[in-house]
């Protein structure tokens, strides 16, 4: 295993060539130490992530190095000046908040697609690899403020491919990968709290993608794919009928 | 103000005090004003700053104490520490974070940093190469080393505790 130990770093890394991508994955699959060692590794990794992001400026110093490099400025606003501007704001939210709430709801679905696309555009799609969700469930513990349950699917079409932590406004999540056939299908679930509305559940076809949303229990679901609408509703079900049994 | 919040954090991790990481990043952004047009546009900025932080660290007095005790075989190849070869038996979560953030604390500085440019700021090999001025091979091998002594420094504390 020697040969590939400084290629896993490389590799967890974002780093190794794709040329070289596809025969490490290969090994790893058939190489239990080197799995067991990828994933102390990105444990590590995460870990170090979390630590390390340790120190925040006081707000006095923001505002100090703030003043610091503004530009010098002899405007000095007069109160006329702040209640015109106060009142300008209060009329355009108003005027905007209509227009605002479907712009977020666009706003959810294209970074949910993007979140979709990125991960079938990856090298590395998923951090945990598996088929079996009593290994992809107790992964996301501690990775995440929330637990979920996945559906059996040994009657079904669908296979599990593994999953990964997303992040949407800030919040992490769980992001599980799903195949059909060929196709790929994304189910990711946030904590409801993360979104301003719950207006915006249902089926949707944005562009080439399929996606069925809905809540349950304080938590959103979103599934999302290039599988057919059919296909969609079917795992959706599936995923439903999960979290209430 | 662009990279604010990260710049400070890594400022405290290299300076270890409070008072010397605000100067840091205060001094950061003003060389950066001044040194703005010498700033190419194209190059990545994110890398230049963090250059001018780390250059402004390193010829402090705290900075040129803390790279005084280097040795200058930091990315030679030697004998690694013990324990720092199996990353197996190592398997650490978030509870261990304040023991992990003293085993940051504890390994070189020069360690430390390459660190914190990979895990937390997830710059690429190359912008890290910028930011440091190595090589892209130094890059490579002294992120290696710097994780086998981390591991070693946390092994030696988790075995204390």
């Amino acid at each position: 295993m020697d040969q590939w130990t400084d290629k896993l770093e490389v590799y967890l890394d974002g780093e190794l060539p794709a040329a070289e991508m596809q025969a490490l994955q290969e090994h790893v699959r058939a190489c239990p130490s080197c799995a067991a060692d990828i994933l102390s590794r990105v444990q590590m990794k995460r870990a170090v992530q979390g630590a390390a992001n340790r120190y925040r400026p006081s707000a006095e110093f923001r505002q100090q190095v703030r003043a610091q490099i503004a530009p010098r400025s002899s405007f000095v606003p007069t109160r006329i000046w702040a209640l015109a501007a106060a009142l300008l704001i209060v009329l355009s939210l108003a005027l905007f908040s209509v227009r605002q709430r479907e712009v977020a709801r666009q706003q959810v679905f294209s970074e949910i697609a993007d979140l979709h696309v990125s991960t079938l555009a990856s090298a590395n799609p998923v951090d945990v690899l598996s088929t079996d969700r009593h290994t992809v469930k107790p992964w996301f513990q501690g990775k995440l403020p929330f637990t979920f349950d996945l559906p059996e699917l040994q009657n079904s079409e669908f296979t599990l491919v593994g999953g990964r932590v997303a992040y949407l406004e800030q919040s992490p999540g769980a992001e599980l990968i799903y195949q059909i056939r060929k196709h790929q299908i994304s189910v990711f679930i946030f904590q409801q709290r993360v979104f301003a509305s719950a207006s915006d559940e249902g089926a949707q076809r944005r562009a080439t993608f399929n996606m069925e949303s809905w809540s349950h229990n304080d938590l959103r679901y979103f599934v999302i794919g290039d599988a057919s609408a059919q296909n969609i509703h079917n795992l959706a079900e599936l995923m439903r009928q999960a979290a209430q049994s | 103000m662009p990279l604010f919040d990260q710049l400070y954090n890594f400022a405290s991790w290299l300076a270890q005090d409070r008072t010397e990481a605000e100067d840091l990043v205060q001094e950061t952004y003003a060389k950066a004003l001044r040194g703005f047009s010498s700033f190419q546009p194209g190059t990545n900025f994110r890398a230049w700053m963090y250059r001018i932080l780390r250059n402004t660290f390193l010829t402090s007095r705290t900075g040129l104490k803390a790279t005084a005790i280097v040795g200058l075989d930091l990315d030679e190849v030697a004998e690694l520490p013990a324990g720092a070869e199996s990353p197996e038996a190592l398997l650490i979560d978030q509870s261990q974070r304040e023991t992990l953030q003293a085993a940051l604390e504890e390994i070189p500085v020069f360690y430390r940093e390459i660190l914190l440019l990979c895990e937390v700021e997830e710059m690429s090999y190359k912008e890290i190469a910028e930011t440091l001025s190595i090589p892209i091979g130094t890059v490579m091998s002294r992120l290696s080393r710097a994780r086998g002594a981390l591991r070693a420094s946390l092994r030696k504390k988790m075995m204390r505790t």
